[in-house]
């Protein structure tokens, strides 16, 4: 039972990743675009852990630690480049 | 007690996995920028919290290893998330007020302004003596 659900939740997350790959490339604003690769890098985060779990093993989670802060600070930082032309003043 | 906890790893993983689809659906089929920013802050994320939430609980449960870096990743997602959403917003709104995207407006229409003759606190030079100035004196 715990398997199938757990291939069912990656089906999910992986067609949640082809509507944000639609959504990244469509646009129209640029606030879009990185708002579908920040979402992007939350499911990558979410498929991770899944693959931790199919996997029976905890070594996925320091990945999915690290692309969470990486995935946010990347996203304040793009953010910052577009309001003010400059990351760090 | 190993049925009961199979029953509440799955119902989250369905869960995590449902809300993960709406907010990327949500991201897709909203008219506008700031419409579509609500389906990946909040359904996504929240999907993402119940994921890790079936994660601690199958670890427990079916293999007896206690892990808690899960919650440490959803805590930080819970923060981090309005603040990622805070700033998307704004670089809309500028690039909206700058005429570079030519956006249209959503359902609601535009924001309504503040009243008097303030305007919208990202749009205005911060003010002398408030810690965002660095003005000099």
């Amino acid at each position: 039972m715990i398997g199938i659900a757990l291939h069912l939740a990656a089906g999910c997350i992986a067609v949640a990743l082809v509507l944000n790959l639609w959504r990244l490339l469509r646009g129209p604003a640029l606030g879009d675009r990185i708002l579908a690769l920040d979402t992007m890098v939350i499911n990558a985060i979410a498929l991770i852990v899944l693959i931790g779990m199919i996997g029976g093993t905890d070594s996925y989670f320091e990945a999915a630690l690290l692309l969470a802060m990486v995935g946010f600070v990347s996203t304040i930082a793009y953010c910052k480049f577009i309001l003010r032309g400059d990351i760090v003043e | 007690m190993s049925v009961l906890a199979d029953l509440v790893i799955v119902a989250l993983l369905m869960l995590g996995g449902g809300f993960a689809l709406i907010g990327s659906w949500g991201l897709v089929r909203l008219p506008s920028t700031m419409e579509r920013l609500h389906g990946p802050t909040k359904a996504t994320t929240l999907g993402l919290g119940a994921l890790l939430l079936a994660s601690v609980v199958h670890f427990q449960a079916r293999l007896g290893i206690w892990t808690a870096h899960e919650l440490l990743i959803s805590l930080f997602l819970f923060i981090t998330a309005p603040i990622s959403a805070n700033m998307i917003a704004k670089v809309h709104l500028h690039r909206t007020r700058a005429g570079a995207d030519g956006e249209h407006d959503g359902i609601a229409g535009r924001p309504p302004c503040p009243g008097g003759d303030a305007d919208w606190a990202t749009f205005e030079a911060p003010k002398r003596g408030t810690p965002a100035s660095t003005a000099s004196d």
